[in-house]
């Protein structure tokens, strides 16, 4: 895109402009349904039920749903690619252009269905984390004693439970619009367009924070292990977190100012959007002080964490500007605008996800990751990022809008030209995550995390094996602190083996969930080509799974802990291999 | 690495507790439900105006039908009752009795609904016609949807009963679908007082 830009200058560019608007229309569509929400839940599958002393999530088999109707969405959105087209008018999809009138063709409906399906299986991950973070909890550990991580989870899981029921009445009524005649957002026959903003907004805002909660938990578990000290202020972060969680609802309209709304209805929203600023920096402040006096490892994640913390200040300060209705009724739909969210998605999310990434990896596979080139895809995308969007900043100033396949100003040329170089180099830090990986893969013997702790870690997901069992804990941990882990090592109890354990009742596997996401593909595929009978047959399709799943009663196994000896000489390797590792007895203060 | 592979056993269902934490999880799920009922009526609401040269509200709904589909809806959830308190003192038989009784009042309420619907549209009042008749149909459209699922709810449990009998997952199924019907009656209130007693006010 930001290459079409560079050269676009009094001429076509290489991309048609049908083209041009289909390639943002799916970047959008693609990175936040489809990279981003994949990424997060992932993120959140493998590290909070270890975080909380569970053995699993409290709905396993709608977390299967979930996993697969996401899957059946990013295949509709790749499926246009192929046959027919997608849609172009743009992530939100805003009537009258998305209607049937301007937008005859089938790549709106794909839009509209891979939101649909994908929505439903969010809503349903989102009820599902609620749950297992309410009810499936070390019978010990308080609420207050939760990691950050899975508090933000909590917050993020009932954004998603309550905010994504809007998109799917939003675009289901577009839906309606265009296959049945309706008239909910035409421009005839008492349609309400401006209605479609709000709806879609009201879910659309919310979504941003549950994009970026997550990260926000990811970015503090990783500050206080690589500063080894307590998170600071862990009471304010939890505080901080609700507070965002509870005001997401309430500034929606700041998205569409210069529609029409009177002053005063302006001026509110306004406001609220700047005070929900305010938990946000109570956060930065949090993270700053937890690094002051620490002793700092600049392992990748903690490079990714830092970064973030300059650059998300000033997309921060942006946004603060844009929240004045008078200032955004100047930079609206300019590409100020457009550097105003990615300077707070790229490092809010996208760095938090890495940061993640990073430091996970080796408690879901067994191995490290190479931080070497950790560190190189760190800087090609921090120094990428800066040159991609600072220009757009100005360029919004300048009078460019956004979404532009061409333009003739000859004073916005070398300004494009460098974004296009940032992107650039935004590839090459991309290249750089494909060979680290590579690079790991290749090294895992040497790499391998023999003690589930290769950071000297402070929370519970790192006192299981890595990968952990399937059970993730043999015997349920009992919690006494906030770094409960930490905690424990303290107190010289991290790895004693229990006196005995107990079998362990878990869900057995089945294959429904698989079913129900290719249906729900078939049925998104088919209601864009109006194929009907093949609706009718995915619906039926659908009642029976739900009804075979209904019916069945033994869907537990249980794991029989024979005398607890095997699991003892387990522990206890575990254990005496850690301090070779370390080259330690006890549990000190390990120095970088 | 992880080399102690455990031995499973057995396939028994849930536990108590587990089918404890589903009732939570249900009761999420019907909040999500009502956000989007929530959002519905705030449409109608916004858009019942909208009538642009289709019908007025007061022209299209007709008092003794929907005070007809009103008791339908309501007795069927007292009946849904009594299946509730059959299957918690174990009468199996009655329980049966009663969801039968619920399917039939269940059945009576879709079809005046359905007559309804296609009294109006066979009079030129569809969706197509107005932004009121949109939001009209989609939103007590959506809620006739809901009750139709309830009805196969009710049917598949009625099946349940007879061949499982009254077990406690059967019993945990029941009382979530019990749930699910009491709220669709809420939400019915919630249609008959916003959408169509100011429909006759206005």
């Amino acid at each position: 895109m930001r290459s079409q830009q560079a050269m676009a200058l009094n001429n076509d560019g290489y991309l048609a402009p049908e083209h041009f608007d289909q390639v943002f229309s799916s970047h959008g569509t693609i990175m936040i349904f489809f990279m981003a929400m994949p990424f997060l839940t992932g993120l959140i599958n493998i590290v909070v039920p270890q975080q909380i002393g569970a053995r699993d999530v409290a709905f396993p088999f709608m977390n299967s749903i979930s996993l697969w109707l996401t899957a059946a969405g990013a295949a509709l959105v790749m499926v246009s690619l192929v046959i027919g087209k997608f849609s172009t008018a743009g992530w939100t999809g805003y009537p009258p252009y998305s209607g049937a009138e301007y937008s005859p063709g089938v790549g709106v409906d794909y839009w509209i269905w891979a939101l649909l399906v994908s929505g439903v299986g969010s809503t349903m991950t989102g009820i599902n984390f609620v749950v297992t973070i309410i009810k499936c909890r070390a019978p010990k550990m308080r609420l207050m004693q939760m990691p950050l991580f899975t508090w933000t989870t909590l917050c993020t899981s009932l954004l998603m439970a309550f905010a994504f029921p809007a998109l799917t009445v939003v675009a289901a009524m577009l839906g309606l619009d265009r296959i049945l005649g309706f008239h909910f957002f035409t421009n005839d026959s008492g349609g309400n367009m401006m209605n479609y903003a709000n709806l879609i907004w009201i879910w659309g805002h919310p979504e941003v924070y549950i994009l970026i909660l997550p990260a926000f938990g990811v970015f503090s578990e990783v500050v206080a292990t690589f500063s080894q000290k307590r998170l600071f202020g862990y009471k304010s972060l939890v505080y901080a977190t609700a507070v965002i969680t509870v005001l997401s609802f309430s500034v929606w309209l700041h998205h569409f100012f210069t529609m029409g709304s009177s002053p005063n209805v302006n001026a509110v929203f306004g406001i609220v959007t700047m005070i929900i600023a305010v938990p946000t920096g109570v956060k930065i402040f949090d993270w700053v002080f937890t690094m002051y006096k620490g002793r700092i490892i600049f392992h990748p994640a903690m490079l990714f964490t830092i970064g973030f913390l300059v650059t998300f200040v000033l997309g921060g300060v942006s946004g603060v500007l844009l929240a004045i209705p008078p200032a955004d009724f100047l930079m609206h739909n300019s590409t100020f605008l457009v550097a105003h969210f990615h300077n707070v998605l790229i490092p809010g999310a996208v760095f938090g996800y890495f940061a993640g990434f990073q430091y996970w990896f080796p408690k879901a596979t067994g191995f490290k990751l190479d931080e070497k080139w950790g560190a190189r895809s760190f800087w090609f995308w921090i120094i990428g990022f800066y040159l991609a969007f600072m220009p757009l900043y100005a360029l919004g100033f300048m009078g460019m809008s956004r979404r532009m396949e061409r333009y003739d100003v000859a004073e916005w040329q070398p300004f494009l030209i460098v974004a296009a170089v940032g992107a650039l180099s935004v590839l090459i830090g991309i290249v750089c995550q494909g060979m680290q990986l590579y690079v790991s893969i290749r090294d895992r013997e040497k790499n391998r995390d023999i003690t589930g702790d290769p950071y000297n870690g402070r929370t519970l997901e790192w006192q299981t094996a890595s990968p952990p069992a399937e059970y993730n804990f043999a015997k349920i941990p009992d919690i006494q602190d906030i770094d409960a882990f930490w905690d424990m090592k303290q107190r010289g109890v991290a790895y004693a083996p229990a006196k005995e354990y107990e079998d362990i009742h878990l869900p057995r596997n089945t294959g429904i969930g698989v079913f129900l996401g290719g249906l729900g593909f078939l049925i998104g595929f088919a209601v864009t080509w109006y194929i009907w009978w093949l609706v009718a047959l995915g619906f039926l399709g659908v009642l029976a799974c739900l009804i075979t799943r209904s019916s069945q009663d033994h869907t537990y196994q249980i794991i029989l802990q024979p005398k607890s000896r095997p699991m003892k000489r387990l522990v206890s390797r575990h254990w005496r291999k850690r301090n070779q590792h370390r080259g330690i007895s006890g549990h000190e203060h390990i120095q970088p | 690495m992880n080399t102690y592979s455990p031995k499973t056993t057995g396939s028994p269902g849930p536990t108590e507790e587990t089918l404890d934490i589903r009732d939570l999880g249900f009761w999420l799920y019907l909040m999500t439900d009502a956000i989007i009922f929530s959002l519905l009526f705030a449409t109608y609401v916004v858009m019942f105006q909208n009538t642009a040269t289709g019908p007025l509200p007061i022209e299209v709904f007709d008092i003794k039908h929907v005070f007809g589909e009103t008791v339908f809806l309501l007795f069927s959830s007292v009946t849904f009752g009594f299946a509730s308190l059959a299957s918690v003192r174990e009468h199996k038989s009655q329980a049966v009795f009663w969801l039968i009784v619920t399917i039939v009042l269940g059945l009576g309420f879709i079809s005046l609904e359905v007559v309804e619907f296609v009294g109006m549209i066979q009079s030129g009042a569809g969706p197509q016609t107005s932004g009121f008749l949109t939001a009209f149909f989609t939103l007590v459209g959506t809620h006739g949807a809901h009750v139709s699922l309830g009805m196969i709810g009710i049917l598949v449990m009625i099946f349940q009963i007879l061949i499982k009998g009254l077990t406690s997952p059967v019993k945990s199924r029941l009382h979530r679908l019990g749930m699910f019907w009491h709220f669709l009656d809420i939400v019915w209130i919630g249609i008959f007082s916003i959408v169509y007693m100011p429909g006759w006010l206005i």
